[in-house]
């Protein structure tokens, strides 16, 4: 009755990941840096890397954590100031090589540090609570944000974010490079911490709040934690965002770009992040190849939403998520039972 | 051991059989009471459980079983009264901090982690156990390694106890119902407990598998040296396994004392059935 199932070791499985996650990043890279593609589609390859991040990130808190932020875009709008006002004050694009590349880092790490500081102190009351006390508290927190960004000009008597005229004149640091490095950190971070004793407390407030607490989980704790790290990485999608366009309006970061990032993770399912990069991917390409019916993007993506619930109301691809080790362990196994059988 | 009824012994607080009175009692509950606005849920609750206890908790339906549950889980608060567990007082603990102080429950109603693997709900419940970091898990740092393999090992022989460790990749929903109620009982083992709550364990099971959970339910106790109280409404399996038992009605204790007492006792009679006199609908 035992069946000896192949496995692939654990390090293989590592290196056969590295190898190909370094293919993917050095030699798409120097395919878009050798004038592979246009510089239009390397900006549009952009905004869709920050898009992943955004969605990626969302579903940490929406598919992981089982909780409704509505205010993602306010994360990415506080990212996006800490980054674009540390990028001039230290003044990126006049440094050269080393320092070129620590302020960029820097930048991104600090902007990710501001949002999840401020993902603390949203979560901290929101999440002691049951039920959806959450999504009202961040969409009043990212209305909170654009306004108070749209109407304070000066920060402590420094004049750094301009207000309704917006923030301007920003390095613009971002590359194609840096927000692939970026995406890939995001999605790996994330999923090693998925795949640990943390992301399990965090799967299972999902599933039961009540049962995870009474097998020892502490649910405020990890709450918390779930909301915070999502918060981090829109802060630093929001940081790639300020280098990339190089100037920030408040009105950007409205509550209508939370949704949008919101519909990408229902899109694709919750609690799958290979869901949420693909129709990260397929909502920012979408648009840019329809451009001529712009006006009506949000009248498409309300229809995308309306189709999806009726017919798969858990999204794309459900749950689901894509293992490249699990597919070569099939094969390996499907190999070896037709052998048998040969 | 199995069937030899221990005596029960008088102890300051209760009674608890005889080969427990050595060591002090695991769980005590003292004047416990809670009031749902002006509703008495349970009043005056007074219990006492020994290191290797088989407890039973009877009583008809909303006596307050569930209710006195979720006070020694510290999911309520009690309004009177106060909970020792291993002599300390858990006044004002979250309900994790019960958990790791030593008491893990099962639920009435299941609440199981239904769309993670087998494994992974009695993963969960080893939260305590293994306490490697969050950078030691993004790193994949040697403790990571060590500290899941080792807990992937205790899972699966929890998962033995019930002849279910060739289940660990199913989805927790999609297991059959008598299952369902055995993974909770192996979840709440992995939290390492020291008093189990079961919750109705056989509700919906057949005699057959009620046999069975009866065995394993006494496995259990002699194989983790654990005390275990139980919620049951089948009158085999509580009068089979339990020690000591205590009847609830209308949140107050009623009777306590052996199978045998509880049994031939005319409050509990009464409670169960009604009054003999004018009993004439009955």
């Amino acid at each position: 009755m035992k069946q000896t199932v192949k496995r692939i070791p654990m390090p293989v499985r590592y290196l056969i990941n590295t190898v190909l996650i370094a293919l993917l990043v050095f030699g798409s890279t120097a395919y878009v840096n050798g004038g592979g593609v246009s510089g239009y589609i390397t900006k549009v390859l952009m905004v869709i890397g920050i898009n992943i991040i955004l969605a990626v990130s969302l579903n940490v808190a929406t598919g992981y954590l089982g909780q409704l932020p509505l205010g993602h875009a306010g994360f990415m709008a506080v990212g996006a100031y800490t980054g674009g006002i540390f990028l001039k004050a230290v003044n990126a694009s006049e440094l050269g090589g080393a320092g070129y590349a620590a302020a960029i880092a820097a930048a991104l790490v600090l902007s990710g540090l501001v949002a999840a500081f401020f993902g603390i102190i949203i979560g901290v009351p929101a999440l002691r609570l049951r039920g959806d006390y959450l999504a009202i508290i961040t969409l009043g927190f990212g209305e909170i944000i654009r306004v108070v960004l749209t109407n304070i000009d000066d920060l402590l008597g420094f004049k750094l974010t301009y207000g309704a005229s917006g923030l301007k004149r920003i390095p613009k640091i971002t590359s194609y490079f840096n927000v692939l490095v970026c995406v890939v950190l995001t999605c790996l971070v994330i999923h090693l911490i998925m795949k640990s004793r943390h992301g399990r407390a965090i799967l299972a407030i999902r599933e039961n709040e009540i049962a995870a607490e009474s097998c020892g989980v502490r649910t405020t704790y990890y709450k918390v934690m779930a909301f915070t790290l999502s918060a981090f990485f829109a802060g630093v999608a929001g940081c790639l965002y300020a280098g990339y366009l190089g100037s920030l309006q408040p009105t950007t970061f409205g509550f209508m770009k939370s949704i949008e990032i919101l519909v990408m993770v229902v899109l694709g399912g919750m609690g799958s992040m290979l869901g949420s990069i693909l129709s990260a991917i397929t909502l920012t390409a979408l648009p840019e190849a329809l451009r001529a019916f712009e006006d009506y993007r949000m009248v498409a993506y309300s229809l995308v939403l309306v189709l999806v619930m009726i017919f798969k109301p858990t999204g794309l691809m459900g749950q689901y998520d894509f293992s490249l080790s699990r597919i070569l362990e099939k094969l390996l196994n499907l190999g070896k039972k037709s052998k048998k059988e040969g | 051991m199995a069937d030899k009824k221990e005596k029960l012994v008088a102890v300051e607080g209760g009674v608890i059989p005889e080969r427990d009175a050595g060591t002090p009692p695991v769980l005590e509950a003292r004047h416990l009471g809670i009031d749902f606005g002006g509703l008495t849920a349970v009043d005056d609750f007074n219990f006492i459980i020994g290191k290797t206890e088989i407890g039973g908790l009877i009583g008809p339906n909303g006596a307050g079983k569930t209710t006195i549950f979720n006070l020694l889980t510290n999911v309520y608060q009690p309004t009177r009264g106060k909970i020792l567990v291993n002599g300390v007082d858990t006044r004002g603990k979250k309900t994790y901090e019960v958990n790791r102080m030593g008491i893990a429950r099962t639920f009435q109603n299941i609440r199981l982690f239904k769309a993670l693997p087998v494994l992974d709900n009695v993963l969960v419940g080893m939260q305590g156990a293994s306490g490697y970091h969050m950078g030691a898990a993004v790193l994949r740092l040697p403790v990571y390694w060590k500290q899941e393999k080792d807990a992937r090992e205790k899972a699966l022989e929890l998962l033995s106890i019930f002849g279910m460790e060739h289940l660990a990749d199913t989805p927790a929903g999609s297991l059959p119902y008598g299952a369902q109620r055995r993974l909770e009982i192996v979840r709440a083992l992995a939290t390492d407990p020291k008093v189990l709550l079961l919750d109705e364990p056989a509700a919906g099971m057949n005699p057959s598998e009620t046999a069975e959970l009866m065995e394993n339910i006494r496995k259990i106790r002699d194989e983790f040296e654990i005390a275990v109280v139980l919620i049951e409404h089948d009158m085999n399996l509580v009068m089979g396994i339990c020690e000591g038992i205590a009847v609830l009605n209308y949140g107050q204790i009623i009777a306590k004392g052996t199978p045998e007492e509880i049994r031939n006792n005319p409050l509990v009679i009464e409670a169960y059935l009604g009054r003999k006199e004018g009993a004439a609908g009955c």
